[in-house]
């Protein structure tokens, strides 16, 4: 009899603090109960009812089973009473979860209708594309594209057009919104607004959700959020053509950048360099991370990417290691050009 | 012996490795089910703890990610096909017959072949961690990921083929189950005196006989998208990824309802036996896990959410999805009601059963939460999603099983495992997994993604992961208790009496263990609950027939087996060389010429 109440009711009492806990997760980087746009705000609609509900239940369902193990424990002189059922009874809790399940499919169709309405005209269309494993942005009808970090701006539309050029990702910011797939051979789209009070300095944490190979836990990108104002100022720049370099070691690091192997593959706008297999290093300088997200974006930290991708970001096999290629000192030439790139 | 001319001599012993090779009697079948499903069980424990070892603090360096990547599909792999299935199908080959008072399945030889192609089946998927590379595509395997161009190197063809080899012995195991239950019951059995283990077997039967098939197609389709240069599924020549989520989830969905409704059936059997009264409610228990079986096939997109479905489709399945709520939310209270006005003995196995009813209504509300499109467009691929499957598979299926394993374990084997480890072991699972797989929830909601080999501090992640962490290793100390209850019981005396449980079922009118025939007598039935009526309305057990008597039973062969080795040589040959398939082909063709000729007494 006592080993079953007094372990069960320490465990109840262990579980009070959990949740009081869990409560202050609001304030991580990556919490899906902070919503920052009106996507995520319906979202959290429904989500509230649906917890306050499902806590009710729980706290039913296990208070009664406690219950009931205790009072019919067995005890000398109890008989167990025979009966096999009872008709009101079995309707009875079979309303009560057809009421539950009702209460929650409302605010559920409604929220499905809302967050899947068209985007208005005036919204911002960027088209993500997935890669193994990064992410691809461009802005449309600007020529800006971009890798891994995105700014948009508060109290405006953002859509996205969602694709991939390999397998499955998935895009997820889950202050700004719910997490909709990448999916090769299909276009998804997504749009929701940040509130006005959105922008802030740091950037909202994004992470591709779906499964999609070696190193999918380091596909991560970031989404500034900005006033309108600082929004037109960071498209302005973006859209710069070539930056001229600084001093004579940025124009040394253009200069063996340009004549490496390097511009196969990505692309500086102005330059020579084209390739579209990797990110586009035309502003790469004004990046706070390098790699999806997995490193700053600092000196030290590009050197170690060049040096040998594939050790940074495990699968990374199409960029090469270049310290079998070049020696340290013309690493870091690159390295400073491209944090040249503002 | 004409046809031993011909074929191979019927096998002659009845003890040593050869009888249980040659076995083809339900009940060693059915041990040999459990046994290798525990073992299966520990592996993909062993799974589990490396991946939480990796995932105990931020940046983890204990397993590389190749290697994490491969880990936590098998893990999954390993636990819904080679544990918890083999071990439900322990308790069907073992229980059936003897719950619904026959002397053997109805395709004995048949049920022998589904064992040894799922143990072929099970050697191979695992043997892929020596063979250059366990399947690292996660268990649903999404296209294009798992194409030649992704994956080139030969995991997921052991993951394609290692699958297709348990669909067959399913299959097989299937019509088997719903032949036997249909045709094979004693008289007086109507379907609605079945004991819900039955009924539930039944209808886990014919889930799967239906839900295999979309998997096999999607199987196919992947390998010779992989070796035979078709695209079904690769967008470049016309597929479609999609293709592979539809046909997956088809199969995918009811399989979640494979997976639990014998712990249903289980816990159906031993709540109403340590209450001392009838089950509450049988119908309305059976129907809605009919119900629930129904609804299972018109659930499968709410897995897919995230993909882009349109309005309509999302509310479409959200809607069946929140149905599924109803028949069991139906289940739950009867099972309550069944405790209600009970005099209820705390064995071990109740205590299992109990803790059930708790953890399996915590991985059925947070299930309910994610029905709902928006909800889940948040928690869909986080470790939210993560403790949802683990309240319904460790806090539902597994719970029910171990209720099982210590309610049967006397009629098994006429020993009893021992309560107070039997506590121990309860105890320490009960919070182990609680404190495993609840934090889950919190990850979840700090936007933890699931099948991340690494993540950074700051995240909030860390305190919750850490003690994932040590709740995963209590759930393993727990399981090594239940090793040491086991072999201290196997070391003992056989006591056990025919009913030590005053259970109401037919298998509790044998023998403990049974003897080789079942039942001396084929019993008769008289009402639902057949020992409790015959005891309350004074019908004394028939007397033993005279021991002259000859029961016929079907000999033991060897064709099974090697039909199951012709399979797997079938199976392996798309990843080596075609020449093992067509040698398959032979062995399995030279065993269909055998089986059929031999002789049957």
């Amino acid at each position: 009899m006592l080993i079953v109440r007094r372990p069960v009711r320490r465990l109840l009492v262990a579980l009070l603090p959990l949740l009081a806990l869990a409560a202050a997760a609001c304030s991580d980087p990556m919490t899906t109960t902070d919503p920052q746009s009106d996507f995520a705000d319906t979202v959290h609609g429904v989500y509230q009812i649906v917890t306050i509900l499902a806590a009710i239940v729980f706290v039913a369902v296990l208070a009664l089973t406690l219950i009931l193990a205790i009072v019919f424990h067995e005890r000398p002189g109890r008989r167990a009473q025979q009966f096999h059922g009872n008709s009101k009874l079995e309707v009875v809790w079979t309303i009560i979860p057809v009421a539950i399940v009702t209460v929650i499919a409302i605010p559920t169709f409604r929220a499905i209708a809302d967050t899947t309405d068209p985007a208005p005209d005036d919204a911002i269309t960027i088209a993500v594309t997935g890669h193994q494993w990064w992410f691809e942005f461009e802005y449309e009808g600007t020529g800006l594209v971009t890798a891994n970090e995105i700014h948009i701006p508060a109290g405006r539309a953002t859509s996205f057009l969602l694709r991939s050029d390999d397998v499955i990702h998935s895009f997820w910011v889950p202050q700004l919104a719910g997490k909709v797939d990448l999916i090769p051979g299909h276009e998804n789209e997504l749009w929701f607004t940040p509130h006005e009070n959105a922008a802030r300095p740091e950037p909202y944490l994004g992470q591709c959700a779906e499964f999609c190979g070696l190193s999918h836990a380091n596909m991560r990108f970031r989404v500034y959020v900005d006033t309108p104002q600082n929004f037109s100022a960071w498209i302005e720049a973006q859209q710069a053509s070539r930056i001229a370099p600084a001093n004579e070691a940025t124009a040394a690091g253009e200069t063996l950048f340009l004549s490496s192997s390097c511009v196969g593959c990505h692309t500086v706008k102005g330059t020579a360099a084209a390739g579209s297999i990797g990110p586009d290093l035309s502003h790469i300088g004004s990046r706070s991370t390098i790699a999806s997200g997995i490193m700053d974006n600092d000196r030290e930290s590009l050197i170690r990417w060049i040096s040998n991708p594939d050790r940074e970001k495990p699968g990374v096999v199409l960029m090469p290691a270049f310290e079998s290629q070049m020696t340290q000192e013309q690493i870091a030439s690159i390295a400073d050009y491209l944090l040249s790139l503002q | 012996m004409a046809t031993a001319v011909e074929t191979l001599a019927p096998p002659a012993t009845q003890s040593g490795i050869w009888s249980w090779i040659t076995t083809i009697d339900h009940k060693r079948i059915g041990a040999l089910y459990a046994i290798t499903g525990f073992i299966f069980f520990l592996v993909g424990g062993v799974e589990a703890l490396l991946i939480r070892a990796q995932l105990a603090v931020p940046n983890g360096d204990v397993i590389d990610p190749e290697l994490f990547n491969q880990l936590f599909g098998v893990h999954a792999l390993t636990m819904i096909f080679l544990a918890v299935m083999p071990m439900g199908a322990g308790f069907f080959n073992y229980m059936i017959p003897l719950m619904i008072g026959a002397r053997d399945v109805a395709f004995p030889r048949l049920n022998a072949l589904s064992y040894w192609i799922f143990l072929g089946g099970a050697l191979l998927l695992t043997s892929s961690f020596i063979f250059g590379g366990a399947p690292d595509a996660g268990w649903f395997a999404y296209a294009p990921l798992t194409s030649e161009q992704f994956s080139p190197g030969r995991n997921m063809d052991f993951y394609v083929l290692g699958i297709l080899m348990l669909g067959v012995s399913s299959m097989a195991a299937a019509l088997n189950f719903a032949v036997t239950i249909i045709n094979m019951r004693a008289p007086g059995m109507s379907l609605l005196r079945m004991p819900v283990f039955v009924w539930m077997t039944l209808i886990i039967s014919a889930l799967l006989i239906l839900a295999l098939p979309p998997l096999t197609v999607a199987l196919l389709q992947l390998l010779f998208d992989r070796h035979y240069e078709t695209s079904f599924l690769s967008p470049g020549g016309g597929g479609d990824p999609l293709l592979w989520q539809h046909l997956f989830w088809v199969f995918g969905h009811p399989e979640v309802y494979i997976l639990i409704l014998p712990a249903m059936g289980i816990v159906s059997e031993t709540l109403p036996v340590f209450s001392r009264k009838p089950l509450f409610g049988y119908s309305a228990i059976v129907f809605s896990g009919m119900a629930i079986a129904f609804l299972g096939w018109a659930v499968w997109s709410h897995h897919m959410y995230t993909t882009g479905l349109g309005p309509v489709q999302k509310s479409i399945f959200a809607g069946t999805t929140m149905t599924i709520g109803v028949p069991t939310g139906i289940k739950i209270f009867n099972w309550l009601a069944t405790m209600y006005g009970g005099s209820i003995r705390f064995t071990t196995s109740m205590y299992f059963a109990v803790a059930f009813i708790a953890l399996f209504t915590i991985g059925g509300i947070s299930g309910v939460m994610h029905a709902s499109p928006p909800i889940d467009t948040q928690q869909q691929d986080t470790y939210w999603i993560v403790a949802h499957i683990h309240y319904v598979l460790v806090g539902g299926a597994l719970m029910g099983i171990f209720s099982g394993i210590y309610y049967w374990f006397p009629k098994m084997t006429g020993r009893f495992l021992g309560e107070g480890l039997g506590q121990v072991h309860f105890w320490l699972m009960f919070i182990g997994i609680n404190l495993t797989f609840f934090p889950m929830h919190f990850l979840g909601t700090a936007g933890m993604p699931r099948r991340i080999y690494t993540y950074d501090s700051g995240m909030g992640w860390d305190f919750w992961n850490m003690v994932a962490t040590i709740g995963a290793l209590v759930i393993g100390v727990s399981l090594l208790v239940f090793i040491a209850n086991f072999f201290r019981a196997m070391g003992q005396k056989p006591t056990a009496p025919n009913n030590p449980w005053d259970a109401a079922t037919l298998e509790w009118a044998t023998t403990s263990p049974p003897p080789e025939h079942d039942f001396d007598l084929i019993p008769i039935v008289r009402g639902r609950d057949p020992l409790w009526f015959d005891r309350d309305h004074g019908h004394a057990p028939a007397a033993a027939p005279d021991s002259a008597v000859h029961i016929h039973l079907p000999p033991p062969s060897y064709y099974p087996m090697m039909m199951a080795v012709g399979v797997l040589l079938l199976a392996v040959g798309p990843m080596t060389h075609l020449v093992l398939t067509a040698f398959g082909a032979v062995v399995i063709a030279y065993s269909v010429w055998g089986w059929a000729l031999e002789p049957t007494d």
